[in-house]
């Protein structure tokens, strides 16, 4: 062992740590220089007073946790904005998911069931998956355009009699959200779909079988043998999917024309965090949001985590 | 007996036309708002003014030359700019992951756990929570409206490198590093020539995600390309919302959109099995 003469031998002896480390090089200072290094200055100015009035700078000023503060004062209103969007965020996140993880579910168990042998799979998946890669921008000017009041969807509901006259979509809190919740749904319900049939397809079929032998209904298969070993996947798309929600705004940004119309309930906390990075540059209160945004995403990211790590075992 | 398993057999009957009559109504859903959209994009303005029809206008190419030809939006150029940042990004993003993963897959180094953990750590933090500082430093180097400032960063894509280093895991047995030395290749070689075409599956698959993320980004592009030669087709579809909309030719618009949206669906409508496939491949079971 001691004595290595064969070129094997010394293929082996030789360290090749370096090498490793200049592979992961490239990725560690990118990361560094355009993640991290924006990620601590994020931090760091949300304790400063630092934005752009016209052409001049205030700041930078450190003040502490007045921007903090700021957040947490309510307006002339009354309201606390940042609670204001976060509520806005959860609401229209959670009537878009609702439907989404019901019925990527019900797909997924037909689509995957040998009783129902489910024919056209391929096409059927490709086109629910398709809206998923569409640019969600585009997507939503699309929709624009579609419900505005001099649109085509105003004027078959007003030649089929559904309404009298045309419906602005866009300044009903209702309508407005429901459509942003639509356009999520749309979106994300396809690739639900596939994530979930993936979890399903790797339960061992012999469970199934047996369970059939021993004459057990559709439903009680459902709720004693899918779900139960379904649940780290759904778990995972879950919060992943809570996660992406956080971020929305590309939707409801073109909906609302990126004021949150109407009376700023369709306002996200992406789209409050833009705001202030946008016209006035307001760094120390985009750092502020973005840090309350970071936290919210940190424990939402351990909980995936934990359910990863569950999955092991 | 019999009666029973009849009984069973409607029941089933039932419940497939059930099951078949959702999936359809799905499949029109997500179908209708598209092909709303190729249809309206092929009528003037005085017939879109006339309601809701499924009837193509014959005036595609009409709009098609009105809305390459817009003055104010110059959608040719929009689109080249994002060919070039989501072109670039894919290509780096998938060459320097599959570096990354393969990197923390076959040497053996102090840092390695370590440097593994971070990515992993890191991989679900949004881009968006470090926009704020990006932002700052970029006003600060006079790096706005420049398109590579868009590019560079994807070299360090933490879900892609978790996708590779899986891929790796799944499908590269360390022996063919061992063969490749012995025969003399030096490190670099091994990874260009051996390991990237073991990779190809995987590379292409992320290749085509990565380049429709950038192809639809909008967030970030939006802050920083503020001059009108420097916008991505996202940032232009915004104008679009924003601009007076009753001076708007409607054909045009919706061609616009069209044009936004047809590279994705045409690549998607060539690759889908591969792209589908993908999907589940991404997810943490593997």
């Amino acid at each position: 062992m001691k004595s290595t003469t064969t070129k094997e031998a010394k293929a082996k002896s030789i360290s090749y740590a370096k090498w490793g480390y200049i592979f992961i090089l490239p990725f560690f200072l990118v990361y560094a220089v355009f993640t991290f290094y924006p990620q601590i200055l994020t931090i760091y100015y949300s304790f400063f007073k630092y934005f752009r009035d016209g052409l001049t700078w205030i700041g930078p000023e450190f003040i502490g946790f007045d921007n903090y503060k700021a957040l947490l004062t309510p307006t002339a209103e009354g309201t606390i904005d940042i609670l204001k969007y976060f509520g806005n965020t959860v609401i229209m996140w959670v009537m878009g998911a609702v439907p989404q993880f019901v019925i990527a579910l019900a797909l997924a168990v037909f689509f995957t069931s040998t009783r129902l042998n489910i024919k056209g799979q391929s096409i059927m998946k490709t086109v629910i998956y398709m809206p998923n890669l569409i640019m969600a921008s585009a997507f939503s000017m699309l929709f624009f355009t579609l419900f505005s009041t001099v649109g085509p969807i105003n004027s078959l509901f007003v030649s089929m009699g559904i309404i009298d006259k045309a419906f602005d979509f866009f300044f009903c809190t209702i309508s407005m959200r429901t459509l942003v919740a639509l356009l999520n749904f749309l979106m994300w319900f396809g690739n639900t779909t596939i994530l979930l049939m993936a979890g399903i397809q790797s339960i061992d079929e012999s469970l199934f079988e047996s369970a059939r032998l021993d004459g057990a209904s559709g439903l009680r298969v459902f709720f004693n043998i899918t779900m139960p070993l379904l649940k780290p996947i759904f778990i995972y798309t879950f919060i992943t999917s809570m996660i992406g929600g956080l971020q929305m705004f590309d939707v409801p940004n073109i909906l609302s024309n990126r004021t949150g119309q109407p009376n700023r309930t369709s306002e996200t906390m992406v789209m409050y965090l833009n705001n202030y990075l946008g016209v006035s540059k307001n760094f120390g209160m985009a750092g502020a949001i973005s840090v309350v945004l970071f936290i919210l995403t940190a424990v939402l990211s351990v909980i995936v985590f934990k359910t990863i790590d569950r999955d092991k075992d | 007996m019999n009666s029973k398993n009849k009984a069973a057999a409607v029941k089933l009957l039932i419940l497939r036309i059930f099951v078949y009559a959702v999936i359809i109504f799905l499949c029109a859903l997500c179908l209708f708002f598209f092909i709303m959209l190729f249809v309206n994009s092929s009528r003037t303005n005085s017939q879109l003014q006339r309601g809701f029809t499924l009837i193509p206008g014959g005036h595609f190419f009409y709009n098609l030359n009105n809305a390459v030809h817009d003055s104010s939006i110059n959608i040719p150029r929009g689109m080249l700019n994002s060919l070039i940042v989501a072109g670039l990004s894919s290509a780096l993003t998938t060459y320097f992951s599959a570096l990354t993963a393969y990197g923390i897959y076959v040497y053996n180094f102090k840092l390695k756990k370590l440097a593994y953990t971070f990515i992993i750590a890191v991989m679900m933090i949004p881009s968006q929570v470090s926009a704020a500082g990006f932002v700052k430093i970029a006003l600060e180097l006079d790096l706005d409206n420049k398109l590579w400032v868009l590019i560079i960063p994807s070299i360090a894509a933490p879900a892609v490198f978790f996708y590779m280093h899986q891929y790796l895991k799944a499908t590269m047995p360390l022996e063919i590093v061992e063969a490749a030395r012995i025969d003399g290749s030096g490190e670099f070689a091994t990874f260009n020539r051996i390991v990237l075409p073991i990779m190809k599956p995987a590379i292409a698959v992320q290749m085509i995600f990565s380049f429709v993320a950038s192809w639809n980004n909008y967030f970030l592009p939006a802050i920083l390309l503020t001059k009108p030669g420097k916008k991505t087709v996202p940032v232009m579809i915004a104008q679009l919302r924003s601009a007076d909309y009753s001076k708007f030719d409607m054909g045009k618009v919706y061609m616009f959109i069209l044009l936004a949206i047809l590279p994705v669906i045409v690549v998607y409508f060539i690759l889908s099995k591969s792209i589908i496939k993908g999907v589940t491949s991404g997810s943490v079971k593997g």
